[in-house]
């Protein structure tokens, strides 16, 4: 769903094209921006329409303000970000961290619809192509909703790069990175790889960085192919935020620093040295 | 303004992986030496009502929390950062004894927290914090909201009065966002640089003692402890295994394991071909500057060094 811009119908198709055995599509001048009382409309219309057992949602902000909302308004059943799904049993089963990332729990729907949030990139796309499925549109009538809520001011940093959340590539500082400084030294790197910039918490208490840059479990979640860790000492709440991780590589003076724990590579070394170098082979190697 | 925050108690979020373990049930952390605390969001939350209250000129904030008689020491702690009143509900005889984590899922907790505000008279603004530091779910703050149907806003980090309606200031990806909602309304609270939870002052731990705290009952508030029932089953809880073996790169000079740590990285093949650039020079994030930038005298946790360097 989406205004009518077109882009809705866009991604309407794309997953028509991924194995999706029907696809509604809700498009409406109310939808062109995002505001959660008209988005759980409509996506409330369409679910009461099409009555199915279980619901995802990326667990995004989206996803994660929408699903609980969704979920008490059909009356079923809720588990929020789900790193494993499976049948057992006939019933199905849902794998989330909790504890920040400390313990992992298996839970299981007593009802239905099962509303879940599945976070992102944990989960391949499924693959495109085979036969598309129809794409049906739904009218809601979203006129009669009332807007409860409405943005007043907005400020958008003119930010290059990828968000977190949807980052192949990370480039995350800590305490180790020693002021606002050496974040300039990260951005170059993260600006090579076309990587987005992180932060731990100990940076971000500190005013080094952004709140919104903060990985771990107090922070963004994220799932990345690589993640650089400079000058972090790996507490579990960031252990925690980068859990599905593909790859971590951190540089860390200490080498007795809990974030080797997590990492297959590793320089115990200042990272004020070995940064600058680091980007400069890489970027020799890459031609850029 | 009257505004009401709900707190959880949760065993300290803190504590290290290596002194983490179950109960012998295993359906929940065992509490080991592990304190107790205020789940960390609610913390933030109660600081964001506090400061709303300082900007209001004045107001009253309620914390409320569901939970046993040792939840009373996490709404003597909100009392201590200033709340002028504390309710808990019981749990005693809610959900599913014996579940552990599992015990009550966020339907029963946000009808029973409901049920409270509804006894309290209702409130102007109702905060929560974004999730809980042990189940990490997320939940209860937006089923409750739907519970009191009022107009709902998630992931808040400050706060402004605008008469009859609250102006929420939320962060987004690489900037921010000011909301509006009319009262009554709910917000769910993130954490930022604005919103770091005061240190109690010795005399208002003094005066907690003499603020008052409610104690009630499920029955006191007309809840069927049989629709307390949890949706959800929790099957199992298991600690992971996830240690690697990390390759430590070496090198003579920090250029060869530089170097060194290239290759390793370009053998990973998960680097993309092409980067970006930004659009300007430098950072652009300011601290210390920015709307909804918290004006309180009081004393913070983790003082911050001065400003960024201009550049």
């Amino acid at each position: 769903m989406g205004g009518a811009g077109g882009a809705a119908a866009e991604a309407a198709r794309d997953a028509a094209d991924r194995g999706s055995g029907a696809v509604y599509l809700v498009e409406s001048p109310a939808l062109d921006e995002y505001q959660a009382d008209r988005y759980l409309a409509a996506v409330e219309v369409v679910c009461r329409r099409a009555g199915p057992d279980v619901i995802l949602f990326g667990a995004g902000d989206v996803g994660r303000e929408l699903a609980p909302r969704l979920a008490h308004r059909l009356g079923g059943a809720l588990v929020t970000d789900c790193v494993g799904i499976r049948a057992d049993g006939g019933e199905i089963v849902f794998t989330r961290p909790v504890y920040g990332g400390k313990a992992m729990a298996e839970v299981a729907a007593g009802r239905g619809p099962f509303v879940a949030t599945v976070r992102p990139r944990v989960f391949d796309p499924a693959p495109s192509g085979g036969a598309a499925a129809e794409v049906v549109p739904v009218e809601v009538a979203l006129d009669g909703v009332a807007a409860r809520t409405r943005v007043v001011e907005r400020q958008a940093e003119d930010k290059a790069g990828p968000s977190l959340e949807e980052a192949r590539v990370i480039v995350s500082g800590g305490r180790g990175v020693g002021g606002p400084e050496g974040f300039g030294m990260l951005e170059e790197l993260a600006g090579l790889l076309g990587a987005a910039l992180g932060a731990s918490r100990a940076a971000v208490d500190a005013g080094w960085a952004p709140a919104a840059w903060q990985v771990g479990q107090t922070g963004k979640i994220v799932a990345p192919d690589l993640y650089i860790a400079i000058g972090i000492s790996g507490a579990s709440q960031h252990l925690a935020g980068i859990s599905a991780a593909k790859h971590v590589v951190a540089v860390n003076k200490d080498p007795e620093a809990p974030i080797y724990k997590r990492a297959e590579l590793g320089v115990a070394a200042d990272y004020r040295q070995v940064v600058p170098a680091l980007t400069r082979k890489l970027r020799e190697r890459l031609a850029r | 303004m009257r505004i009401v925050v709900c707190v959880k108690q949760v065993l300290d979020p803190e504590l290290p992986q290596r002194d983490f373990r179950l109960d012998p049930d295993g359906k929940e952390a065992a509490p080991g030496r592990a304190s107790r605390v205020i789940s960390t969001f609610d913390e933030i939350a109660l600081e964001v009502a506090l400061q709303l209250r300082e900007k209001a000129g004045g107001g009253q904030v309620t914390a409320l929390t569901l939970g046993g008689k040792p939840a009373e020491e996490a709404l003597r702690k909100a009392l201590a950062m200033t709340a002028d009143a504390a309710v808990r509900v019981d749990d005693d005889g809610l959900g599913a004894p014996g579940e552990g984590l599992g015990r009550l899922d966020g339907f029963a907790v946000a009808a029973v927290l409901a049920a409270a505000i509804r006894r309290l008279g209702g409130a102007d603004l109702v905060l929560c914090g974004r999730q809980a530091a042990d189940t990490d779910a997320g939940q209860v703050g937006l089923l409750l909201a739907e519970e009191l149907g009022v107009p709902t806003v998630a992931s808040a980090v400050s706060g402004e009065p605008a008469g009859e309606a609250v102006r929420l200031k939320r962060e987004t990806p690489g900037g921010y966002e000011v909301v509006e909602a009319r009262l009554p309304a709910l917000a769910t609270v993130t954490n930022a640089d604005v919103n770091v939870p005061r240190i109690p002052k010795v005399k208002d731990v003094m005066a907690s003692f003499k603020k008052p705290l409610t104690v009630w009952t499920a029955a006191d508030l007309g809840v069927d402890p049989a629709a307390t029932a949890p949706r959800v089953a929790l099957r199992r809880l298991f600690i992971p295994e996830r240690e690697t073996a990390c390759e430590m790169v070496g090198g003579d000079s920090p250029e060869a394991q530089a170097e060194a740590l290239a290759e390793r990285i370009l053998a990973l093949k998960v680097l993309e071909t092409r980067g970006w650039r930004h659009a300007g020079a430098g950072l652009r994030f300011r601290p210390g500057g920015g709307a909804g930038q918290a004006a309180s005298g009081t004393d913070r946790r983790r003082p911050r060094p001065g400003g960024v360097p201009g550049r």
